[in-house]
């Protein structure tokens, strides 16, 4: 897999993650999703920007919110549907559904069901590649819901004191489910709990693509070179409620209307067109495309069979 | 052969499979310069280096964490609890990672994971470094549960364990640590999932976990100036557990005691009794005997510890009870 190059590639990107979100919508009414989902609409530059700074042989964890992290990381939207819809040709062949889509050979760990879960795995990993003399980089994706867990606290503790390869990228989203950032998190920031553990703590505009991707660059440039891990925390805001399952919705309308305004894709093509790297109707081309992607994934997904009863009891070993 | 301790056997297969595999490595809390609080890895540090030994903070979690991802990257971590009890701390990464992540991703990945731990009390340290909680474990899918009660098992056994693909928790009983016996030089392997008979009898099956199957032996002992032959079998790995040499034995005698030093209510054993139950009704001329901790936390005064406590006792009177019509 190539490193996505800053273009048109990266705008491509953020509208297949929403168009990818906005059909889970639509399957989800149709009663197609197994389970639940949690949508990424609103916080596509933040996984486009961040991977676009990771290099073949990174990793990376997610979260519970991860489908954008998987797209981003060039995952088969087709596949991903169809893992989502509980059927054989997902990537977990049905068996682990929005939350534990993963990608190994394209170094995704795992989307992750538990909050903060996923944060010492990635230490871990880091541990284990420079293990095996690798100069991989782990990208660690968690919310600012996270960063309330004591995994971590010890996660970013073990990695700073044994200096791994780890860009930790806290997603503040300002809402963990029902609680807001500032009446759960003491101290105001995430960026600088960094500092605690002496390792550089970045706050960026996690919706302005560019400044994720810088951050994401220099976090992963400084930990190639073998100076430890980073804590960036990118601000933006979900768009959709906690997920497809939780219908009600005590946010202030006003506050999401405002981060409306705020849409990293509108940002993203206004600066392509006022640069001239695209002209209005490239880009309309490329949205053409993608609507045109996330429909036939749509229709693998749909089509794609149930699985086999008896692979209920695979993968039993204790 | 030579004798050597239970802790020593240990530290060599630690040091064997690290000498034939560069990714095994090791990590917990005082196991490097220290060499672990009861000695299991001493010269590892000094063999292998600080990357492949690992000292951590305290950070229960973290270290979990630490295995899962080295695990999943291609490396095979061999982790240690300081005491089982600890484990508590990291309950998310092994239950909801370590013990998921194959199943979850449909056999995309796996977790070559070794987690080591203290279990049991018997040394007066208290409620929160007693517990024997190998039960919540074995409960679980996706788990592997194995526990030595020789030497010779505690090499061959964790050897199996740091080459197998899957999460096990090899449970090391404390008061063996000190223990000796024969255990050969070399690659001795025993594979994970079979019992072994330790004692021949032909009147009642003594099915027996960890430090219990030297109680059992003893017991047997006790019993046999009463002309009564006791089999006694030593589980060696709680899951997956090896059914058809418990069946074969029950077959032959028709009475059986479920001897475990854990909780009784909802314990291990009552898994053991379960399944005999229901495999080998036919066999049985008594009701199956259960001999278990009693269900308290341990207290530390060594008078309260014990009484708490299976007794070599307690098995013979559950097989006295087991012969009585």
């Amino acid at each position: 897999m190539g490193k996505l190059v800053p273009s048109l590639d990266w705008f491509r990107r953020m509208c297949l993650i929403r168009a990818f979100e906005r059909e889970i919508h639509v399957l989800n009414k149709d009663g197609l999703v197994s389970g639940t989902a949690h949508l990424y609409i609103g916080m596509e530059a933040i996984a486009v920007g961040a991977c676009a700074a990771m290099a073949d042989g990174d990793f990376l964890t997610s979260t519970h919110r991860g489908h954008g992290h998987c797209i981003a990381r060039h995952l088969d939207p087709a596949r991903m549907m169809a893992e989502i819809l509980g059927r054989s040709d997902g990537y977990c062949r049905g068996k682990g559904g929005s939350m534990h889509i993963t990608d190994r050979s394209k170094g995704v760990l795992g989307a992750d069901g538990i909050v903060g879960g996923g944060i010492p795995i990635a230490v871990g990993a880091a541990y284990g590649l420079r293990l095996m003399n690798k100069s991989s980089v782990v990208f660690c994706f968690f919310g600012e819901g996270a960063s309330n867990q004591g995994s971590f606290h010890e996660a970013l503790n073990l990695a700073a004191i044994q200096r791994l390869s780890v860009v930790f990228i806290c997603e503040n989203n300002q809402w963990a489910l029902s609680a807001p950032f500032v009446a759960t998190t003491a101290g105001g920031s995430v960026a600088k709990r960094a500092a605690a553990y002496g390792i550089v703590g970045e706050e960026v505009d996690g919706n302005d693509i560019d400044a994720v991707f810088a951050a994401a660059t220099r976090a992963a440039g400084r930990a190639r070179e073998g100076l430890g891990p980073a804590l960036i925390e990118c601000q933006s805001y979900r768009w959709e409620g906690h997920s497809i399952f939780t219908r009600q919705e005590i946010r202030q309308q006003e506050e999401i209307d405002d981060w409306k305004r705020r849409d990293p894709i509108e940002r993203c093509r206004r600066k392509l067109i006022e640069t001239q790297m695209a002209s209005a109707e490239d880009l309309a081309l490329i949205e053409t495309e993608v609507g045109a992607e996330i429909a036939r994934a749509a229709e693998f997904a749909k089509s794609s069979p149930n699985p086999d009863e008896s692979s209920a009891l695979e993968d039993i070993y204790a | 052969m030579r004798q050597i301790s239970f802790a020593v056997a240990l530290n060599e297969a630690l040091k064997e499979e690290m000498r034939r595999d560069p990714v095994v490595f090791v990590a917990g809390e005082d196991i490097g310069k220290m060499g672990g609080l009861f000695k299991v890895t001493q010269g590892l540090l000094e063999e292998f280096g600080a990357g492949r030994v690992l000292d951590t903070p305290i950070s229960e979690a973290a270290i979990a964490g630490l295995g899962v991802g080295g695990a999943l990257v291609g490396t095979r971590p061999v982790i240690e609890f300081q005491f089982l009890d600890f484990i508590t701390i990291a309950m998310d990464q092994i239950i909801n990672h370590a013990a998921k992540l194959r199943y979850m991703t449909g056999g995309m990945v796996s977790v070559p994971l070794v987690i080591r731990a203290p279990v049991c009390g018997g040394i007066g340290l208290g409620a929160q470094h007693s517990q024997s909680l190998e039960a919540w474990f074995v409960h679980v899918p996706g788990i592997k549960v194995v526990m030595p009660a020789t030497p010779r098992d505690a090499k061959g056994l964790l050897k199996s364990a740091i080459r197998d693909d899957n999460p096990v928790l090899f449970l090391e009983h404390r008061r063996l640590y000190a223990a000796t016996g024969e255990v050969p030089s070399g690659d001795h392997m025993v594979p994970l999932g079979t019992a072994e008979v330790k004692r021949e009898g032909s009147d009642v099956t003594v099915v027996a976990t960890g430090r219990t199957v030297s109680l059992a032996l003893a017991a047997a002992d006790r019993l046999s100036e009463q002309a009564v032959k006791i089999e006694v079998i030593d589980l060696r790995t709680l899951k997956p557990f090896d059914m058809q040499t418990i069946s074969n034995s029950v077959g032959k005698t028709n009475r059986v005691v479920v001897v475990n030093d854990g909780w009784r209510t909802c314990g291990y054993a009552a898994e053991i009794v379960a399944s005999i139950q229901s495999e080998c009704f036919y066999d049985l001329d008594f009701p199956v005997q259960r001999v278990c901790n009693k269900d308290a936390p341990m207290p530390a005064a060594a008078a309260l510890e014990r009484s708490l406590m299976v007794s070599e006792e307690q098995i013979v009177a559950a097989c006295s009870a087991a012969m009585s019509s």
